[in-house]
């Protein structure tokens, strides 16, 4: 073997934008590139927007009820045509917005950093810390959430607030498997062990090192979540658990119109709609999500 | 001087299988130690043991007459580090360069972070502006250099190198290897080498020890490469069948 004594020629960086904002600009690009991921942006655009403008687009009070025009049906006035109490439903849709993304937001940001901490502590540690940790995981994953959550909202007492309490109790289990399974792949990899030399607490590998690598999976797992708690929540509203009357969440909504169907299809048809498309739009983001996240699309920066 | 780094009676086992029976040698200051042999053999075992990143083993390791079982974790970290052999797996893939140098030096609370991690670039060789890149915009070499570069920041006074060059191009591997060699010549830090290339050991290491099934066969000088001064079988026939390779190539 013949030594060369050379020292390297280094090719001059290349401009770059911003470093922070190249992967969110690239994801998005990517997101919108596909139609399907694209649907579900622009759907999650509305509901913020929505949410966001519903007090100044709304054409009624969506508390106000008026008894000489109680279950019209869609016309020029009232475009989605009016409930059992007059009540103008393109308004209460349009509030019932900001209740959706409510819940979406607090079961969220309640339910990622608990799965995740489960999740990595457990997969870091292994042995005994892992077994509880597991174990407990698979309590609340033993029964259906639906079940559990009205569990949960029948001892708490019905109302938005408890419900989404039980949502997110109910919803971190699987973020938390999902995490455990990521951190085990790599915590016997050479960075954690070099990270180990380095004289890195226990908590600085994980936060530094194995939550970064758990992220994407964890986001693109609450993105698919996300339907499942708008239903969850509209299952516990329709139910009488959820949201209270008068309010205008969605799921109530179609609760009380339930008894009007057969003459008054638009009663629960509109409020259908809505959580149809919005629970399809965060399933599509999170399938762009999980070809977006991708680490070799990652790499394109 | 102390001896920088003495191993005593060094056994370790895992379940039922014992890979390392009962190993014991020094390294004397400033030299650069080879471990050699078959896969198995125990080689990198050594080096897991030594970094306490295994702690299962019975025995006594010291570092300059002090037990690595009584440092503490911030005392062994800054008197040892380690270079891994895959220079892929051992930088994390979402940290900048920059994020994992400055790492060991937060850690350790050393301070003057700037100014450090500019002179630990410029002794590696990198240029200061690849600080800010990821490891998936550096070659496999440039990845080597920054994993050396994280390793000799805190200044340890034994580096622990496992098969430094196995994953590189030969090119690559000389540049490396010659890195090493004055980076060791200017810090003066004392190196513990596993290697499965001779020719890698004859060009680095001062003394080497042939390990087969967890036991040191023997430790031989450099210098008893080319003329095959070595007695044991084993090590005769390693030596004997490397020599051979490399003049077939």
């Amino acid at each position: 073997m013949t030594m060369i004594p050379t020292e390297t020629g280094h090719a001059p960086a290349r401009p770059r934008l911003p470093r922070a904002l190249v992967p969110l600009a690239n994801i998005l690009g990517f997101l919108w590139r596909s139609p399907t991921s694209a649907f579900g942006l622009i759907v999650l655009g509305l509901l913020i927007a929505m949410a966001l403008l519903g007090p100044v687009l709304a054409p009624y009070d969506p508390y106000a009820q008026d008894l000489q025009a109680t279950l019209q049906a869609p016309s020029a006035a009232h475009w989605f045509g009016t409930d059992e109490l007059g009540r103008d439903i393109l308004s209460r849709l349009l509030f019932g917005a900001a209740i959706t993304l409510r819940i979406i937001f607090l079961v969220t940001i309640v339910v990622g950093p608990i799965g995740m901490a489960v999740g990595t502590v457990a997969g870091y540690f292994g042995g005994r810390v892992d077994t509880v940790l597991m174990r407990v995981t698979d309590i609340f994953l033993s029964f259906p959430s639906l079940i559990l959550s009205l569990a949960f909202v029948a001892a708490l007492g019905p109302s938005l607030n408890n419900a989404i309490i039980a949502i997110s109790l109910t919803a971190w289990p699987p973020i938390a498997r999902l995490a455990r399974a990521e951190t085990l792949t790599f915590r016997k990899a050479d960075y954690i062990s070099a990270a180990r030399l380095q004289g890195a607490s226990p908590a600085r590998i994980i936060w530094k090192s194995i939550v970064p690598m758990c992220l994407p999976s964890v986001v693109i797992r609450l993105t698919l979540n996300m339907a499942t708690v708008i239903l969850t929540a509209a299952g516990l509203g329709f139910l009488g658990l959820g949201a209270q009357p008068p309010m205008p969440e969605w799921g109530a909504m179609i609760a009380t119109g339930r008894r009007y169907m057969i003459d008054s299809w638009w009663l629960v048809t509109f409020p259908g709609i809505a959580i149809l498309l919005v629970s399809l739009a965060f399933n599509l983001l999170g399938d762009g999500l999980r070809d977006a996240l991708d680490p070799k699309q990652m790499n394109r920066r | 001087m102390t001896t920088p780094l003495a191993i005593e009676n060094l056994s370790m086992r895992f379940g039922a299988v014992t890979v390392l029976p009962d190993v014991s040698f020094e390294v004397a200051p400033g030299e650069c130690f080879g471990l050699v042999g078959e896969s198995g053999s125990g080689k990198s075992t050594i080096l897991l043991c030594v970094s306490m990143l295994l702690s299962g083993w019975e025995g006594r390791i010291a570092i300059g007459g002090r037990a690595v079982r009584d440092m503490s974790l911030m005392e062994r970290c800054r008197s040892l580090q380690m270079v891994f052999q895959d220079p892929y797996g051992s930088l994390h893939p979402r940290q900048s360069v920059r994020a994992a140098l400055s790492e060991p030096v937060r850690i350790h609370r050393l301070g003057d972070v700037d100014a450090r991690l500019e002179q630990v670039m410029t002794d590696v060789g990198l240029p200061v502006s690849f600080l800010d890149r990821y490891p998936h915009q550096l070659s496999g070499g440039q990845r080597q250099r920054v994993a050396i570069a994280r390793a000799l920041i805190l200044e340890p006074s034994i580096l622990l190198l496992d098969e430094p060059t196995s994953a590189l191009d030969v090119s690559v591997q000389a540049e490396i290897l010659n890195l090493l060699q004055r980076l060791r010549a200017e810090k003066g830090f004392t190196c513990l080498m596993v290697s499965h290339d001779l020719a890698v050991v004859d060009y680095m290491c001062d003394r080497f020890a042939v390990m087969q099934h967890g036991e040191i066969t023997e430790i031989l000088p450099r210098s008893a490469i080319l003329p095959n001064a070595a007695t044991h079988p084993y090590a005769r026939q390693l030596i004997d069948a490397s020599i051979a390779y490399e003049n077939a190539m």
